[in-house]
């Protein structure tokens, strides 16, 4: 008998689906795990899930094999992606990955693990409804989409790339609504290197739970946005124009923009 | 042996020359004594003919034939004198010292009569070098030499009272003076063996002195070059040649040694880019294997505390299990990040309270090997900008280092903090620097200091040569090469296109000699005086922005020490004196961390006596 249940995790460690189990159940959320992608796929063939939570580095078929089992087959469930090989890599690999929406390094808190799947559910509400919003009969949109001249890191953050090679960086309406508004945002210095895939600042929502917000491009910063700092609501009114975070000076921007979609 | 070859071919050339050059010195030699001797043989022979002539006249005149044939026999007998004979016209012998010989015929043909006799009419008058002969009687005679002197006829001898001869008649007779050539032929010999002689006295010694020289200057640099280079091909990169003098083997064997040592230099980076690399592989391996069970301790120690909020007591011990597995989570990363050699996170923080908590970390470690901890802080640090998990990190790992350091003998471990100032010069090395046609000024080749040096050309009038300065900005220990004196007019030049590297107009503001400058790229330009005993300098660019705040922070043990050797080493990863105990990582990792905030580590170690490792960290923006 099919039912909806609310996470399937995918590791091939026990302890750490037990631990999912126990963190989540005690949420209140329906927890089904499973010891590997091939079981995974049973679960998903028998019952409907809300959200996936996927180990990255598995035997036999690994997440992102995983993550194009679940394409193929067109089911569309929001897959959160883990991985104790954090790799700056895998980070961006998952989130510009088609099928996930988040992407989780281990270790991680109870706390860290709530915020991501909350996060990652209210996302794929999100775009659910806008799918169903874009037909004629609802007017309007849940959250603003980025410009279309944009290059975006999976739902998080953004790239515009203005003249003389400086990148204007910020992060995306979907992701702030996601995280269900930020009363904080705490930036990196004036001068920092950051690198893709690494948080490059970190917001806090009014539940008091932090997001890490990816960078979507390596650089140098070279301009930090005061006004964002100091007033959070400004980022969350314009995250596309008055809202930026940071302006940097790209350190290997050919590569890194190839991650990105437009 | 190639030496021995080079030697060897080195001795035969020059004894072929000198073979050559003797033989053909000798052979003119003996040529010429052999003709200056026998002219003198010629000429006195021919004064002796005519000695016997102006003797023998008053007898002829007379008729005197017993005076002659005395005189004859009489002049005869000498020692040098082999026979004297007068002929007359029709060639019978007349007079004859050799008195068996009186009154035979002698052949026209023979070797005496046949100068004039040749000719079928017989010639009258005869050049001296004409009536010479040289001839040897009997096939193993010595030689002789014989001279004629024809007796010609003159108005006494036809109005002399016995009409011997008539007045038509031109020469009446021939005195022929043979003399031995013996003397002569025995001196030649003497010379030809003196020249063989000396000949090979000179080869000998030529070859000697050549071999002694070729041994001195050649085969002993070429032996230590190739005793070298075994040694290098074998793997000792530390083999020093000992150069000796400045000639091209000098300069070779100074190559050589600076090859070893970019060779080691590159292998040592080779080395430790390897040992980075299997390091990185070493970090991803272990950050997957140990993440995993890292998850199931923060995770559930996590939700273990957000259920613990009505338990204080509970909640504290599992808040330390969760923040140290936040911190146990930070070091893999911060492993996974120097393999990577990324970016530390970095946040104003105070230094004091980052050693306050790693103090907290190793506390009991300490106590229960009674190491006591002494702590002299600050109290005024400024907050300086590091990523403080890092830095905690390389507090910590030099703690247990130093209480490792003091064993099982109860000892202290001092830790102070303070804020110093750190200008510029000496701290900042000028890795390049471009004269005004873009050449790099910066010569790899030569060193100054153990840093790649950079040079200049000077130019006093006709006098020129390369100066190498020290590229640790503001160093005064340049390798100057003996240049000139400064003020009378020395230019610097580019090495490479000769074009001046002089401040034009610009003077040092110290001893208003002219000035050099050269541009370091993106940083600005570089003025100096090279005035012996001035040595001011200027790099607007980096003198303006300079923050020279510094932390200096002091771990201090009075442990075991370091021994000397093993100091340069100390840095690199698995360079563990702990045996199985250490990993050999801590300090490599330390330095990686230091050396990602901009900062420096250093070490002052005496066996027996401790050691302290200094850490300067820039307070940042």
């Amino acid at each position: 008998m099919s039912q909806v249940r609310d996470i399937l995790v995918i590791d091939d460690e026990p302890t750490i689906n037990q631990a999912v189990e126990k963190v989540c159940g005690a949420e209140g959320m329906t927890v089904t795990a499973a010891d590997n992608a091939v079981e995974a796929l049973r679960c998903m063939a028998q019952d409907e899930f809300r959200l996936v939570l996927c180990d990255i580095m598995m035997h036999d078929l690994d997440g992102f094999q995983f993550l194009e089992e679940l394409a193929r087959k067109g089911i569309r469930t929001p897959v959160v992606m883990m991985t104790g090989y954090s790799t700056v890599e895998n980070a961006i690999r998952s989130l510009a990955s088609t099928g996930a929406v988040d992407y989780i390094p281990k270790p991680f808190t109870a706390d860290e693990l709530l915020t991501v799947i909350r996060r990652s559910r209210r996302c794929s509400m999100l775009l659910d409804e806008a799918e169903s919003a874009s037909l004629p009969r609802n007017g309007s949109m849940s959250f603003v989409p980025c410009p279309t001249d944009y290059h975006r890191l999976g739902y998080v953050s953004w790239v515009l790339m203005e003249d003389q090679g400086i990148a204007k960086i910020g992060v995306s309406d979907l992701f702030l609504k996601a995280a269900d508004g930020i009363k904080e945002f705490k930036l990196s210095p004036l001068g920092e290197d950051l690198l893709q895939g690494v948080p490059c600042a970190e917001a806090t929502s009014p539940d008091g739970s932090t997001h890490g917000i990816m960078c979507p491009l390596s650089g140098r910063i070279l301009e930090v946005n005061a006004h964002a700092q100091s007033n959070p609501s400004l980022v969350e009114k314009d995250p596309y124009f008055r809202g930026w975070l940071y302006r940097i000076l790209p350190s290997n921007p050919a590569s890194d923009l190839q991650w990105l979609s437009f | 042996m190639l030496n021995s070859k080079i030697s060897l071919k080195l001795n035969l050339g020059v004894v072929s020359t000198v073979l050559v050059v003797i033989g053909v010195f000798a052979f003119f030699n003996i040529q010429s004594e052999k003709k200056s001797l026998l002219t003198e043989v010629e000429r006195h022979a021919n004064q002796l003919s005519e000695a016997v002539k102006s003797d023998t006249e008053y007898d002829m005149l007379h008729n005197d034939r017993k005076g002659i044939h005395e005189s004859i026999r009489r002049i005869g007998k000498q020692v040098s004198i082999d026979r004297i004979r007068v002929f007359n016209k029709s060639g019978e012998i007349i007079y004859s010292s050799v008195a068996t010989e009186i009154g035979r015929m002698v052949d026209k043909k023979a070797e005496s009569c046949y100068r004039c006799h040749s000719a079928g009419e017989p010639l009258e008058q005869l050049e001296q070098k004409e009536r010479t002969r040289i001839f040897r009687p009997y096939p193993d005679s010595s030689r002789l030499l014989g001279i004629i002197n024809p007796i010609y006829n003159e108005q006494s001898c036809w109005s002399a009272a016995c009409h011997a001869h008539p007045e038509t008649q031109v020469v009446l007779g021939v005195l022929d003076v043979t003399m031995p050539l013996t003397e002569v032929d025995r001196n030649i010999r003497h010379s030809q063996l003196a020249i063989v002689i000396f000949a090979v006295s000179a080869i000998i010694i030529l070859s000697l002195i050549i071999g002694l020289l070729v041994r001195w200057w050649i085969d002993r640099p070429v032996q230590a070059l190739l005793t070298a280079t075994r040694h290098v091909a074998g793997g000792n990169l530390g083999y020093r040649v000992e150069v000796k003098g400045d000639d091209e083997l000098g300069m070779l064997a100074r190559s050589f040694n600076n090859m070893t040592d970019n060779l080691a230099e590159a292998r040592l980076q080779l080395f430790q880019s390897d040992k980075l690399a299997s390091l990185g592989r070493l970090a991803a391996g272990v950050a997957h294997e140990i993440n995993n069970p890292l998850t199931a301790v923060l995770t559930n120690s996590s939700y273990l505390l957000k259920r613990a909020q009505g338990q204080p007591e509970t909640a504290d011990d599992l808040q330390v299990i969760v923040s140290e597995t936040i911190r146990c989570r930070e070091i893999v990363k911060s492993l996974l990040d120097f393999a990577r050699q990324t970016v530390p996170k970095k946040r104003k923080a105070d230094i004091n309270e980052i050693i306050g908590r790693a103090a907290t970390v190793i506390e009991n470690q300490l106590s229960m090997r009674q190491v006591e901890l002494v702590m002299d802080l600050d109290t005024t640090l400024p907050n300086v900008t590091l990523d403080a998990n890092q830095i905690q990190q390389v507090f910590i790992n030099l703690m247990v280092n130093a209480s490792d350091a003091i064993g099982e003998n109860r000892g202290t471990i001092n830790v102070t903090s303070k804020a110093i100032s750190l200008g510029p010069t000496g701290v900042l090395q000028i890795k390049r620097a471009l004269c005004p046609k873009r050449h790099d000024l910066v010569d790899r080749k030569i060193q100054v200091d153990a840093k790649p040096a950079i040079s200049m050309r000077y130019r006093k009038k006709k006098q020129t040569g390369l100066i190498h300065l020290n590229p640790m900005y503001g160093s005064t220990e340049h390798h100057l090469n003996g240049m000139p004196a400064f003020d009378e007019g020395v230019e610097f030049l580019c090495p490479d296109c000769s074009t001046s590297l002089m401040a034009e107009g610009e003077f040092c503001p110290h001893c208003e000699a002219p000035i050099y400058a050269f541009e370091v790229p993106l940083k600005g330009l570089v003025q100096g005086c090279l005035r012996d005993g001035c040595g001011w300098h200027q790099w607007e660019q980096i003198d303006s922005a300079w923050n020279d705040k510094y932390v200096e922070i002091r771990v201090t043990d009075d442990g075991c020490g370091i021994p000397k050797t093993q100091i340069s080493k100390l840095f690199e990863p698995f360079a563990t004196t702990k045996g199985q105990k250490g990993t050999g990582l801590g300090l490599a990792v330390t330095w990686g961390i230091v050396d990602n905030h901009n900062g420096t580590i250093s070490v002052e170690s005496e066996v027996g006596a401790g050691t302290t490792f200094i850490i300067r960290i820039p307070v940042g923006l």
